[in-house]
């Protein structure tokens, strides 16, 4: 930058910025709506579940998250994000890697294919599962002769999981490897590394907080997801149930306080994810669209 | 960026993989709704997804996401412009906040605010002297949905406004515009995209939703449920093919909305880009 240019810069910053400005009085009124709305939307809400969490004591707390369907609810939910966040992870970098290096015919296509299942409704998602393994399934006879149980069973509700966690890790590492470009790979390669050295040496650093961003996100909603694993889980207690469909039941057998502890626990994890959303977004020193997270 | 590409190894072993799994865990899954819907005749299709109850069903649910979208659409564009252009306390944990409802799993949403709203809740309680249910009701799943798409308009209005050079605006008010007008005339055009961006995501999400709305909806037929709900009752009831047609329609109609989406975004990147560029 010129000499000159430093001027004219400094000039231009100088220069009164009122003159865009809004009056006083719709800076404070635009300021009280805003934050009202959010007051009463997430701030109210937030408040809600821990304060009747702990409304009966916390012996009944302890009681309710220690409780055996309870605890057998939350190994579920831990078992199916620990098969969901991994394979989809997986398949994220995949998808990313030949969608942002290479050219293709279809690429706009196959973008939009791998948004499908944010675009689907999740009881919709569950539905497919039912219609393909179900008893009456187009699947199903075949499986119920080979004594396989999908459908009320661990398998449906991690594949459930699954379709609606796919998109994640892909759609945030696609926008991010594209930005990049090949360049620093070409060079990895010319200075004779071999396609895995260069993976794990260039690729896979470059990226490693967009890749932990998608994790975060996938890990929350795998662990969160109700209506997708409502619809193939069968509800059986003590062995299909996630800890959303826990607190469901709980709240439907009017034991609000019980059901407000294992919410609570889901609620503690959403503060954490967005917390660890934050650190990430810092570290990568921009801002996420809408898209991503939905 | 334009030397050939093809030096970078992997391509085909990503493509296939990645054509794989999206086929065998997307692809056939969605496809064996449709191979249930063509055994159906179109009689039995159409007794299914338009009757009576489902008309109802899909009414609720589109007009209470519309206004719910809507909803969002006016307060989320005052909460972005708030947060882009104003300073006060806590700024960051406010704007930290706006993603909860991303964060938040939809059961736990649901069961906390019916609590709220129930006529013996914290909020419920107050309506209650004003003759407003807002429990079991429209209004409880128009809340709900208002809730679920929060961050949508939120997220996409705010990166615009913050790449909008002030210059175009200082331009139009040190010409005389009043700041109405700025606002209107100069502003508003270059967001509008943005704005229905995040509005058609709202209401897209809020469509399919489920979780949030079955506690505070009441579920009656015809009055207050919603079309996901229906599914699942037509499912409990062993009646797959009701559940299928209705689902066929509901995939649809978010096909299009995907479709919508991606032309606004495209859009809006675009005019974001060109306001930048200051034409």
């Amino acid at each position: 930058m010129s000499e000159s240019d430093w001027t004219l810069q400094s000039m231009i910053s100088a220069s009164p910025r009122h003159a865009a400005e809004d009056p006083p009085w719709a800076r404070r009124t635009l300021t009280a709506v805003a934050l009202v709305f959010l007051a009463l939307f997430l701030g109210l809400p937030l408040l809600v579940v821990f304060a009747h969490a702990l409304s009966a004591g916390l012996d009944s707390f302890g009681n309710a998250v220690s409780d055996p369907a309870a605890l057998s609810a939350i190994r579920l939910t831990l078992l199916v994000a620990a098969i969901s966040v991994p394979l989809n992870a997986v398949f994220g970098v995949s998808a990313a890697w030949c969608i942002a290096k290479f050219d293709f015919p279809g690429k706009r296509l196959l973008i939009t294919a791998i948004d499908l299942p944010f675009a689907v409704s999740p009881v919709v998602s569950g539905l497919v599962f039912v219609l393909l393994f179900g008893a009456q399934g187009l699947l199903g006879p075949w499986l119920q002769d080979h004594g396989i149980r999908i459908i009320f069973a661990v398998p449906g509700i991690v594949l459930a999981t699954l379709f609606i966690t796919f998109p994640f890790v892909a759609r945030e590492l696609i926008p991010l490897m594209q930005e990049q470009g090949p360049e620093e790979e070409q060079a990895a390669l010319s200075l004779g590394a071999s396609g895995w050295q260069m993976f794990w040496r260039v690729t896979l650093p470059n990226v490693r907080f967009g890749l932990l961003y998608g994790i975060v996100l996938l890990n929350a909603r795998a662990m969160g997801e109700f209506g997708a694993v409502s619809v193939v889980s069968g509800h059986i207690r003590g062995r299909t149930n996630t800890m959303p469909l826990h607190v469901e039941i709980l709240y439907n057998e009017y034991q609000t306080a019980a059901a407000f502890a294992v919410a609570s626990l889901l609620a503690l994890l959403a503060l954490v994810t967005l917390c660890l959303k934050h650190f990430l977004e810092w570290r990568m020193g921009r801002r996420q669209g809408a898209a991503d997270a939905a | 960026m334009r030397q050939p590409r093809r030096i970078l190894p992997g391509f085909g072993l990503t493509l296939g993989y990645t054509l794989v799994y999206l086929s065998l865990l997307v692809l056939l899954p969605l496809g064996a709704l449709f191979v249930k819907t063509a055994s159906l005749s179109w009689s039995e299709f159409a007794a299914a997804a338009f009757s009576e109850r489902a008309l109802a069903a899909y009414r609720l649910t589109f007009g209470a996401s519309f206004l719910a979208a809507a909803v969002n659409a006016v307060l989320g564009l005052v909460v972005a412009w708030v947060l882009v252009r104003y300073q006060f306390l806590g700024k960051g944990l406010v704007d930290g906040l706006v993603d909860l409802p991303f964060a938040l799993p939809t059961a736990v949403a649901g069961i906390t605010l019916t609590t709220l709203l129930a006529p013996n809740g914290w909020v419920g309680s107050l309506l209650q002297p004003l003759g407003i249910e807002a429990a079991y009701t429209p209004l409880g799943i128009v809340i709900a949905l208002t809730f679920i798409g929060l961050p949508f308009v939120v997220r996409t209005v705010q990166p615009v406004l913050e790449d909008l050079e002030q210059e175009v605006e200082d331009a139009a008010s040190s010409l005389g515009a009043p700041r109405w007008q700025t606002f209107r005339r100069v502003l508003l055009p270059a967001i509008s995209p943005a704005l229905l961006a995040g509005f058609t995501l709202a209401f897209a999400r809020a469509v399919g939703e489920y979780g949030s709305v079955v506690f505070i909806s009441g579920n009656m037929p015809m009055k207050t449920e919603i079309a996901p709900l229906l599914i699942v009752t037509k499912l409990e009831q062993y009646e797959y093919a009701g559940a299928t047609a209705i689902a066929v329609v509901m995939l649809v109609v978010s096909l299009a909305l995907l479709l919508v989406i991606q032309g606004l975004q495209a859009l809006a990147s675009r005019r974001g880009r060109s306001v930048k560029a200051g034409t």
